[in-house]
């Protein structure tokens, strides 16, 4: 019988399997950010180890780093310590660092690909659900808490329960105004947030095939979302043309054996899935969140629907409308909107800006709406300023940002307050997610562009 | 020294929700520390406190009804982000044992790696245990690790739970992940050899 990706990349990297337990899994790639490695850091230190293979760990602050003057020292002391920690950290243990206002510098999904350290065939790891971006190359990514991440220091291996498989086709190709983040969220929405809970998320069909390097990293970032372990895509022409020539990517005879591991990977033939669905690609429209999980969604010429039959379902469905001050049957067409946010590693990419000015370009702001547009890296800042896109964002009343986490998650200033409702190109619209009592409303760039332009949620294709 | 796990008998505290993500258990801005202690003072802190920081009176662990080591939570319980500042934070309030029908990946391995017992029962067993908290707080709950059981003791309702045997052994013993990696260090490195590393 065939073997799938990611049986081909998990059983080459099993050192060891645990009789009734997990596998002892070799990690290639290790991201470290500022949050969840201190305590792991700690734990080497009190057994008195050593980072077992330093070239393999690569640290960038992310999280808590301000959006604005990067040059200066940050304001809040308990962020500055935590961006001082990963520094110390990386310095005292040898790790390879990008620190905070290096041009290398980034959030750590969107560089590790810039860098080329993300490559087909590799097991990645990071104390991050959104891990899973990385699968977009085919590579087996996914995201490990604290207690992993000091494993994977100490020994460049974590125990893990092998998952089971799942393919997902997506077939056809997409409408117009319709990209990855809408392909996620209608999945999600179909799936729910636990629907993948124990797989792995192979994506395939042919608008996967046609999608952007930056596309497939926007629709395996959320597989996290649907409860996957990861989601990865089978490295193509798409792959290789993304990687070559990036500073970590292998070079000379070295990409030729490169090329021929990879073009070795993609699942056989008759490879057998524990689990396959297949979607239309024409039946997704642009996509916008209505409760208080990703998998809260719909299209946006849909309306919210009625709640569930069971009765513990329904408990929380309503408190999350109760919680966005939402009502079944409702549109969400032509509500006011406070916040725009363009950003976060599910959509913080140079494509997602170039699609987001499309939109406003020769168009301006809405009065009532504050927007914070932070690109993913500042190598997303200079592509954007080579194609002059900050100039058309400047001219339709928008300003470029530096970058970070910021508004996804709100550990550093950019916090929506209580009660306003921001139009997010994140990844997650939980409770007080992006500050407490924010009330968020996920969607794609251009979803976004058309709310920050018309003060209102509002359909793109109009 | 790491806790030790064979049977606990508890109370229940309950919450009758489903896709409790890590950010209700844990908020983001909480997770500046750098150290592991004190997370159980911000477990569930906007459900919990008000934005003045005043508990608010109708939210579970303000209710001095319910106590004991043993949360019992809706379907879908750790969603959303890897943080292990949820576990921290679950353990470090002091439950022993998380009781729900259905877990998400990262978290149940968090709470594994932090002697925190994730137990998967099914949707009815669920309902009616939340039905007999709901009848009397004082409704205690046998887990035994031992057996691999769960019974709620009022009813006698009883179901046997799913935990690999490697798992079971660390919970037991109070042994944790890192040190059997560290003592496989020859094989890691023979591996690295055989596969070009």
């Amino acid at each position: 019988m065939g073997k799938t990706l990611f049986d081909k990349i998990w059983d080459s990297h099993t050192v060891n399997d645990i009789e009734g337990g997990p596998s002892q899994i070799y990690i290639d790639c290790h991201y470290c950010h500022e949050v969840t490695s201190p305590q792991a850091f700690t734990g080497l230190r009190n057994r008195g180890l050593n980072v077992f293979r330093p070239n393999r760990t690569f640290c960038a602050p992310d999280h808590n780093t301000p959006t604005k003057n990067q040059d200066k020292p940050i304001a809040d002391p308990v962020s500055a310590n935590a961006v001082a920690t990963l520094t110390k950290n990386a310095e005292d243990f040898g790790l390879k660092l990008f620190p905070l206002g290096d041009k290398k510098n980034g959030i750590i999904h969107v560089i590790g690909p810039e860098h080329g350290l993300t490559l087909p065939g590799k097991t990645i790891v990071c104390g991050d659900s959104h891990t899973s971006t990385h699968g977009a190359f085919g590579a087996v990514a996914f995201g490990i808490g604290t207690s992993e991440v000091e494993m994977v220091l100490a020994t460049q291996c974590i125990l893990q329960p092998k998952p089971k498989t799942m393919r997902i086709n997506i077939e056809g190709k997409l409408n117009q105004g319709v990209g990855a983040k809408d392909i996620a969220l209608y999945l999600i929405s179909k799936l729910t947030t636990g629907g993948a809970t124990g797989y792995f998320v192979e994506y395939a069909g042919e608008a996967v095939r046609n999608l952007s390097m930056e596309e497939r990293m926007t629709l395996c970032n959320l597989s996290i979302e649907m409860g996957a372990r990861g989601g990865m895509i089978a490295p193509d022409e798409t792959t290789y043309e993304y990687i070559k020539g990036r500073e970590y990517a292998p070079k000379g005879e070295e990409w030729e054996k490169a090329l021929d591991y990879w073009r070795s990977l993609p699942s056989d033939s008759d490879a057998v899935f524990d689990r396959e669905i297949t979607f239309n690609a024409e039946d997704i429209e642009p996509m916008v969140t209505f409760g208080t999980n990703p998998g809260m969604g719909m299209g946006i010429s849909q309306k919210i629907p009625a709640p569930p039959a069971d009765e513990a379902a329904k408990k929380s469905f309503d408190k999350a409308l109760e919680y966005m001050g939402f009502q079944s049957g409702q549109s969400l067409e032509g509500v006011p909107v406070d916040y725009v946010f363009l950003g976060s590693c599910t959509n913080g990419r140079t494509e997602d800006f170039r699609q987001f000015a499309k939109y406003v370009k020769g168009k301006h702001k809405a009065e009532n709406v504050t927007a914070w547009l932070v690109p993913g890296s500042w190598s997303v800042i200079e592509n954007l300023k080579k194609e002059g896109i900050d100039v058309i964002l400047k001219e339709a009343g928008f300003e470029l940002r530096e970058p970070g986490c910021s508004a996804c998650l709100a550990m550093n200033e950019d916090k929506v307050p209580s009660g306003e409702l921001c139009v997010s190109t994140s990844n997650r619209n939980f409770e007080g997610r992006q500050g407490p009592g924010a009330r968020t409303v996920l969607a794609g760039p251009l979803v976004a562009a058309a709310a920050a332009v018309n003060g209102v949620i509002s359909d793109p294709r109009k | 020294m790491n806790p030790t796990f064979t049977t606990i008998t508890s109370s229940c505290v309950p919450l009758p929700m489903e896709n409790i993500d890590t950010d209700q258990i844990i908020p983001a801005r909480f997770l500046k520390a750098t150290d592991r202690e004190g997370f159980g003072e911000n477990l569930f802190r906007d459900w919990r406190y008000d934005n003045e920081g005043n508990p608010k009176k109708d939210f579970v662990l303000n209710n001095p009804k319910y106590s004991g080591c043993i949360l019992v939570a809706g379907k879908n319980f750790g969603c959303g982000s890897s943080r292990e500042h949820a576990a921290w934070a679950i353990a470090d309030y002091g439950f022993r044992v998380v009781i729900s029908s259905f877990f998400a990946d990262i978290h149940k391995n968090n709470e594994l790696n932090n002697f925190v017992l994730p137990v998967v029962v099914t949707e009815g067993f669920l309902q009616e245990l939340f039905a007999s908290i709901e009848k009397d707080e004082n409704t205690q709950v046998k887990v035994d690790l031992i057996n691999q059981t769960v019974e709620n003791l009022s009813t006698g309702s009883k179901e046997s739970f799913d935990i690999n045997p490697y798992k079971k052994q660390c919970l037991i013993d109070g042994l944790d992940d890192i040190g059997y990696l560290l003592s496989r260090k020859e094989d890691i490195e023979k591996f690295e050899k055989e596969n070009n590393k």
